[in-house]
């Protein structure tokens, strides 16, 4: 474990504060993958603020109003909360090395996961067949830029799902293995973050008026 | 089947580039083939290409930067050459080369040459100076460093096959979007800086971490050396700017690739928003190259002044001022856009701004070096050149940033010499500083003190004489990217600065030979002691090279100039050795970027079977990563004090001989 020693002289008005030497490989993976996360939110706020910007570019075609069911979404929202509950038991039975639970917890997880990527594929789908596609205005471009890259996101965290479940079945839970669940604990739950933000500055903003 | 690719792309009827890539294709077969010949390749394979070992990281990114200069500088002679002819004329190269020369001038110099040169600095000398073992993320560290490698193959692919892009090192829309640049110039461009830009975030999150979190017991952060803080500023900057690069050009590749309207003219999309995306990330990415030079400088310049850095606090504070500041002046790029005289004023005294702690640093190395015992070695002489000129080049940047007289000299040879005066004169003249001083710790011999100074002159003398010419060029009015022009007041200044184009090339050479001589007086050359120049932080408290592990027992830290203070004490005591743990060589980074390159190459050309198969490959490499059972090798008590011992006998037999003369 790293701490920082704290050495108090007997006055208690000094204080000096000793770094304790090189911080557990947990902690430094942990740490590490928080930082790739910060860095992947700032690629986000990259395309939430070109989102800003071209949200009047409409090019005479449909805006947010016109093409936005916010039923969907609201479903799209419930799976991935849930899914993040569910990831939450997986990590704690990960924990405990509980193999079943991780495996059920993971399944679920999975299934709320490609809930919501079939429910996003659909209305993709279904804005393109409208003639509402990526190519039609700069405002679509972003819309689907934004929310797109979100759902490439939780495609590649369903593909490092099925990994994590495979390398649990087949290794077990040895500390790299776990150190690996952490950090896909980390990233499953920061694009429910994400997801936040698109919810809010896209559907519910868009969707007024 | 091949996509867009054809026999076409082979540009068989344009004589420079095929001599020029026949000439490297032959040096390249000859090297390989010399490898193989030699029997050499096993050992190439088992202690460099797979190793993840920081050390060795860090001197492959300087030869990879080495490597690129020499493409870069080549570049660059041939652009000093036209314009030195093309008065009235068309030169000897028609406009789509140069177009090509000055792009890919520009990328490689940026991305491949200043990047991976401090990158592989930071990499080598870091964990060393923090008195631990590695880096956070050794595999990864490989990782990242061969998807630079990748990106710098598929700049020089295109010279082959293909083209590269003729808009400029940075890609500004509407030009480089696929109606007006309808080639593949431009893909190759974003590709191969969208996979060495993942390989560059890798290698910023990994530093960031080892500063942050891998220090030896007692390092507290106020007694990291400078250039550990240096390197902390840096990567922070690039976990928090890269993002926005890849976010820019993954728009762009859109716009290319899939007819979106990010930066079109058409359907609404916006061509200023490129422009202020690309200088969000541009803007941070100069400080992320001057930065680990700035730490350079401090180093040296203590070591050779024998002191302690002056102000060593107000440093760190001007190191994270400016790593704030960084990301707060961006619009000064574009002072033209029209946003007004508010809009430009405060990014005109944002900029201003930044030159308060830049100064700062340069009183606090003037004031390191007043009352020192100062050794004029080829080090120090880096520094002093870059402190004169690069005081130059800030004033000039100063002097830029007011937006009235940015309206007369933007986009002009004024602004060329501007960025070249601070690139060349902080980044590269810190690069060459940090390359002489620590060579001696990555192969246990200094490089030739009089070639190194002759280089030294050769480059000073040179950078004026090409350099200078530009300032009074761009106050003639002379824009940049000049394919020829009709003027005949430029002419004159432009011979001069073939010149001093010339008399760099002579550096070069002269550092090449550098290299070769001291290849070969080693034995003359060798430092016994490891610590060759006095020096005050923990990478010389090591034997040069360093082992494997490069400290037998962590050092514990209680003071700043950890070793300086530590060689005031006398060594008694040998230590407990302990088996140490070292993570495991691995081919994950290389067959990764085999991948990579197979898919960057089969996305610029669109074929999509191959795009596929490398992303898939580069899956299975992760998945096999991850797979395997053991991720470290031991070293055994005997072996780490045998190796240890073996360094002190030779020290002390160097001292003791030192003090017997």
């Amino acid at each position: 474990m790293s701490t920082i020693a704290l050495t108090e002289s007997h006055h208690g008005a000094t204080v000096t504060r000793e770094w304790s030497g090189p911080a557990s490989k947990r902690i430094v993976t942990g740490y590490g993958f928080w930082i790739f996360i910060l860095s992947d939110m700032i690629m986000f706020s990259a395309f939430f603020a070109t989102y800003a910007v071209l949200l009047g570019q409409t090019a005479g075609g449909p805006t947010g109003h016109d093409l936005f069911d916010l039923r969907n979404v609201a479903i799209e929202t419930a799976f991935l909360l849930a899914s993040s509950f569910t990831c939450g038991m997986a990590s704690i039975a990960a924990d405990t090395r509980n193999t079943t639970s991780f495996q059920l917890a993971m399944v679920v997880t999975c299934a709320f996961g490609l809930g919501f990527l079939v429910l996003e594929g659909q209305e993709f789908a279904s804005l393109v067949l409208r003639g509402a596609g990526p190519t039609r205005s700069a405002f679509l471009s972003a819309f689907f830029t934004l929310v797109g890259c979100h759902g490439l996101h939780v495609s590649a965290g369903i593909l490092w799902l099925l990994t994590m479940m495979a390398q649990v079945f087949t290794k077990g839970f040895r500390p790299d293995i776990q150190r690996r669940i952490l950090c896909f604990a980390l990233f499953w739950h920061a694009l429910d973050i994400i997801w936040i933000a698109v919810f809010t500055v896209v559907y519910l903003l868009g969707s007024a008026k | 089947m091949l996509g867009k690719l054809t026999w076409d792309a082979i540009p068989l009827e344009q004589p420079i580039p095929m001599i020029a890539s026949g000439v490297v294709a032959l040096t390249i077969l000859a090297i390989l083939g010399w490898v193989v010949i030699k029997g050499h390749l096993p050992y190439l394979w088992r202690e460099w290409i797979t190793s993840v070992d920081h050390k060795r990281i860090g001197v492959m990114y300087t030869l990879l930067a080495m490597v690129m200069l020499l493409r870069g500088f080549a570049d660059a002679i041939m652009m000093r050459m036209q314009q030195s002819v093309a008065f009235h004329s068309q030169g000897f190269l028609p406009p789509e080369h140069y177009d090509q020369i000055f792009s890919a001038h520009g990328t490689i110099m940026i991305f491949f040459v200043a990047m991976p040169f401090m990158i592989g600095l930071m990499n080598f000398v870091v964990p060393l100076q923090l008195g631990v073992r590695d880096v956070a993320f050794p595999t990864l560290n490989s990782v990242g460093f061969w998807l630079t490698a990748t990106g710098a193959l598929l700049v020089n692919i295109s010279l082959v096959i293909g083209e590269f892009a003729r808009n400029g090192w940075l890609p500004y829309p509407p030009l480089s979007e696929l109606a007006y640049s309808p080639g593949v110039g431009v893909d190759y461009y974003l590709w191969s800086l969208e996979i060495s830009g993942a390989g560059t975030l890798v290698a910023g999150i990994n530093l960031v971490t080892t500063v942050l979190k891998v220090r030896t017991k007692g390092m507290n952060y106020l007694r990291m050396p400078m250039f550990c803080w240096t390197t902390l500023a840096t990567n922070l900057l690039i976990v928090a700017a890269f993002p926005i690069l890849t976010a820019t050009f993954a728009m762009l590749l859109l716009d290319r690739y899939l007819g979106f309207h990010f930066f079109t003219n058409e359907a609404g999309g916006n061509v200023m928003m490129f422009v202020n995306l690309i200088w969000a990330w541009g803007h941070p990415e100069v400080y992320i190259l001057v930065l680990p030079a700035f730490g350079i400088f401090s180093e040296v310049i203590s070591t050779f002044s024998g002191k302690p850095l002056f102000g060593y606090r107000s440093m760190v504070a001007a190191t994270m001022a400016i790593c704030i500041l960084s990301f707060m002046v961006w619009l000064h790029h574009f002072f033209t856009m029209g946003a007004g005289a508010d809009v430009n004023a405060i990014f005109g005294i944002a900029t201003m701004i930044i030159a308060v702690p830049t100064g700062v640093k340069v009183f606090n190395w003037l004031f390191t070096m007043y009352g020192g015992r100062v050794r004029f070695q080829t080090p120090l002489l880096w520094s002093i050149g870059f402190m004169v000129t690069f005081i130059i080049g800030g004033m000039t940047g100063v002097l830029l940033a007011v937006p009235p007289a940015d309206f007369v000299l933007h986009n002009s040879l004024f602004l060329v010499a501007h960025f070249h005066n601070v690139i060349i004169g902080g980044v590269l003249f810190g690069a060459f500083a940090g390359y002489t001083y620590w060579f001696p710790k990555a192969f246990g011999f200094k490089l030739h003190e009089g070639l190194g100074r002759a280089a030294f002159w050769c480059w000073l003398i040179g950078f004026y004489v090409a350099f200078m010419p530009l300032y009074v060029l761009g106050l003639l009015g002379m824009t940049r990217r000049m394919q020829h022009y009709d003027v005949p007041e430029w002419r004159p200044w432009l011979i001069v600065a073939a010149c001093g184009a010339t008399l760099i090339m002579c550096g070069i050479g002269l550092q090449i030979a550098q290299l070769v001589v001291s290849i070969r007086r080693r034995e003359q050359l060798r430092d016994q002691t490891g610590d060759p120049w006095n020096g005050r932080s923990l990478e010389w408290a090591t034997a040069s090279p360093p082992p494997a592990f490069n400290f037998a027992v962590l050092p514990h830290v209680t003071d700043a100039d950890a070793y300086w203070e530590s060689k005031q004490r006398r060594f008694d005591e040998e230590p407990q050795y302990r088996d140490i743990e070292i993570p495991r060589n691995s081919a994950t980074g290389f067959v990764c970027a085999f991948f990579a390159t197979i898919m960057g190459f089969a996305l610029i050309w669109h074929i999509w079977w191959m795009v596929a198969a490398g992303a898939i490959g580069a899956f299975a490499t992760f998945v096999v990563f991850a797979w395997r059972d053991h991720d470290e090798d031991v070293i055994p008590t005997e072996e780490v004090a045998r190796i240890v011992r073996r360094h002190w006998a030779q020290r002390h037999a160097l001292l003791s001989r030192e003090a017997a003369e």
